[in-house]
């Protein structure tokens, strides 16, 4: 018998702003002039925040941070497709994304500088705690994105990663069970080319991710990341195909970490300068404000109105979170069960006096 | 210490350099030794355990992985069965757990399985316990789910000649290791470390003071912790004799039970939640084994049984010299 072909597959990649700041017309979507401007100002926004943290860091007053510089398209193009009936599974890099989706700054900011009532989000936000550990969280999505499928829900659901975590097994199964139960949710890898320091063709042999996803018999797309009309565009062809019904959808965005890993991190140790000179070019804000200015709805003056104002926001930001309390050690143990168990109760209590001391 | 005595040069050594000394050593010595993990290549490991290695010894025997714990322990049996001696990183012991099905299911049971076809000579380390202040996740320090779990050897140094004695024979040993790296101190202080290459056998504990009221007993960073109450004890008259275990499996139960039997009374200090800690097993053994001795019940202090805390109140979850005091006057009083 004859050999026959069982499967061929085809993987595409959107790239619609280049570096210099000339767009595909073919493929813009049709956004508006205000809507772009919403999106330069998402970016900057998230910049501002990024930045103030890593400041607070330095000087003491904030704990490990990881840096979202560089990779504002990646999550303000997404932010622009959500909806309150969404839900949300982030990693330790979604920081900007969950500000936009409504996670207040001062929660973030609590979470990261150790107190865990950081990640009690306010009601309505449909935004789980940022995980941690690699790719367990992709998990949670695909069973949130089954829950809404299976309520019948306007929502869906998306789990973060990034390129390291789709070496994790949990990524493999989260792709499976996404494909076998046709879940409501968008998986969406955040390839920032390096996992600490570890780069992205360590990770995997194939040579991007979105073609992974032919294997659990799902769409995958790539987008350039670091263009916020890509992956505008790109995730917002991913959701209306799982709002209408269709199923799970895996979203590859191309993007850089600018900065080291987090801040314990330093990333000179095995980054050459020009590799990190090349991305700095093509980094998302810069070719956005050379697009607006192209376009003459941009200039010096909007800038630094614009850049006075998130200074103002974060710095309001900042006060916010000096103004909460300080945690108590108690709690600890406080919020374990629905009731404290006897030896719960006994360590309470023990906290409690040992503090009063 | 097995040939230390012929040993004349010495390093200033931290804990974490003492471990990167004892993988070139023992990779220079051992060409089936190799040393795999995320990031213990081009960056020496986020705490800079394996610097240099790479270097030295070239990708195929430092080897940086795809970001997957299970890959990794999964690859190091298979490595191991066909002849090599992987040392695999674990980051942080909090990220374990994709891998612990493969320890658990696999590597704790292969020689057993293969009724001893099949030993894999292999060491897993990876720091644990709390005291860096980081984010969430990288302060755990559950040493007892591997000594629950028969056929692992679980080893915690507190000091750099230690750290590198025992590493260099847990590479040697025929069976599993479980290497746990105080993290916390991983650059406390310097020692004075022997260059070459030496052994401390398993399951041998080390007196770190002599004294005859009262027994302390820890590993890792609360050796430490137990030390400095021990010190604290002299001011009052307290003479504490204090144990670090090196080695929680094997255990040294003659070592703590001549103790005991001197003392007459003892307190055991782990930062590992109280509920099925390791505390508990010591104190049982202890009590088992000398029920008349005894001139108190064996006490405990511990970490709480919660999530390890966020960096703000961190410091309230770890045992503190006053507590591992106040312990030792509850237990003179009693
Ligand atoms: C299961 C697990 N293993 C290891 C780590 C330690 N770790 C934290 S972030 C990271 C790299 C993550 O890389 P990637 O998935 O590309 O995300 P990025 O940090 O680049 O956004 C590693 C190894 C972890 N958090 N969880
Ligand atoms: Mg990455």
């Amino acid at each position: 018998m004859p050999k026959t072909i069982i499967y061929e597959a085809m993987t595409e990649k959107l790239e619609i702003l280049a570096p210099d700041g000339t767009v595909d017309e073919q493929l813009l979507p049709p956004l508006s002039q205000e809507e772009v401007l919403g999106l330069y100002r998402d970016m900057l926004t998230l910049r501002a925040f990024d930045d103030k943290a890593l400041k607070l860091q330095r000087q003491g007053r904030m704990g490990t941070w990881a840096s979202t510089l560089g990779q504002e398209a990646a999550q303000a193009g997404l932010a622009k497709n959500l909806t309150r009936a969404d839900w949300l599974a982030p990693t330790f890099r979604e920081s900007g994304l969950m500000l936009l989706f409504g996670v207040p700054a001062v929660n973030q900011y609590a979470y990261w500088k150790g107190d865990e009532a950081g990640s009690l989000f306010p009601e309505g936000v449909n935004c789980l705690p940022p995980s941690v550990p690699i790719a367990s969280q992709l998990l949670h999505a695909v069973g949130i994105g089954m829950a809404l499928q299976k309520k019948g829900s306007d929502g869906v659901a998306v789990g973060f990663g990034g390129d390291g975590s789709t070496s994790e097994g949990d990524f493999h199964e989260a792709l499976n069970f996404a494909g076998v139960f046709g879940a409501r949710t968008l998986l969406y890898v955040q390839n920032n080319q390096w996992a600490i320091s570890v780069p992205f063709k360590r990770q995997t042999a194939a040579g991007s991710i979105a073609q992974k996803a032919h294997a659990y018999g799902i769409p995958g797309l790539q987008v350039d990341g670091n263009d916020p009309f890509a992956v505008y565009a790109g995730t917002k062809a991913a959701l209306d195909h799982i709002r209408a019904g269709k199923g799970a959808y895996l979203v590859e965005a191309l993007t850089y970490r600018m900065q080291s890993h987090t801040t314990a991190d330093d990333h000179t140790r095995y980054r050459t300068p020009e590799e990190t000179a090349l991305w700095a070019e093509r980094e998302p804000v810069r070719r956005t404000r050379l697009y607006l200015e192209k376009k003459e709805w941009w200039d010096e003056q909007k800038e630094a109105a614009l850049q006075e104002e998130l200074a103002a926001a974060v710095e309001g930001w900042v006060k916010e979170l000096e103004a909460r309390p300080a945690p108590k050690p108690e709690d600890m143990v406080a919020f374990m069960y629905q009731e404290m168990p006897w030896h719960l109760k006994e360590q309470y209590e023990f906290l409690k006096a040992e503090v009063k001391r | 210490m097995s040939a230390a005595k012929e040993q004349e040069e010495t390093k200033k050594l931290t804990l974490v350099q003492a471990v990167q000394d004892a993988l070139r050593t023992e990779m220079e010595l051992d060409e089936r030794v190799l040393v795999m993990g995320e990031d213990v290549g081009r960056d020496g490991g986020v705490f800079r355990a394996t610097e240099g290695l790479l270097d030295q010894f070239g990708p195929e025997r430092v080897m940086d992985t795809p970001l997957a714990e299970s890959g990794i322990v999964g690859t190091a049996l298979g490595l191991a069965v066909a002849g090599f001696r992987p040392v695999a990183e674990i980051q942080f012991m909090g990220f374990v757990y994709p891998a612990i099905n493969q320890l658990f299911a696999h590597v704790a049971r292969f020689r057993n399985r293969s009724r001893g076809r099949y030993p894999l000579p292999m060491v897993v380390r990876m720091p644990y316990g709390g005291g860096i202040h980081p984010p969430e996740h990288h302060s755990e320090s559950y040493e007892s789910l591997f000594l629950n779990t028969p056929g692992l050897k679980v080893v915690v140094p507190s000091t750099p000649t230690d750290a590198k004695g025992l590493l260099i024979q847990a590479i040697r040993e025929e069976d599993p290791v479980i290497f746990l790296e105080p993290k916390r101190i991983y650059r406390a202080f310097r020692e004075e470390v022997p260059s070459g290459a030496y052994t401390i056998p398993l399951g041998e504990l080390r007196v770190a003071r002599e004294g005859s009221d009262v027994t302390l007993i820890a590993w890792g960073a609360m050796s430490r912790v137990v030390l400095e109450a021990s010190e604290f004890l002299v001011k009052d008259g307290v003479s504490a004799e204090v144990l670090d275990l090196r080695t929680l499996n094997p255990l040294d139960l003659d070592g703590i039970l001549e103790s005991v039997r001197k003392t007459g009374r003892a307190v055991v200090v782990h930062e590992a939640p109280r509920n099925t800690g390791f505390g508990a097993e010591i104190a049982t053994l202890i009590h088992e084994r000398l029920p008349l001795e005894l001139e108190a019940p064996v006490a405990r202090v511990t970490g709480f049984d919660c999530v390890f805390p966020f960096p703000m109140t961190e410091e309230h979850y770890l045992p503190t010299r006053d507590r591992v005091i106040a312990a030792v006057r509850k237990t003179l009083d009693f």
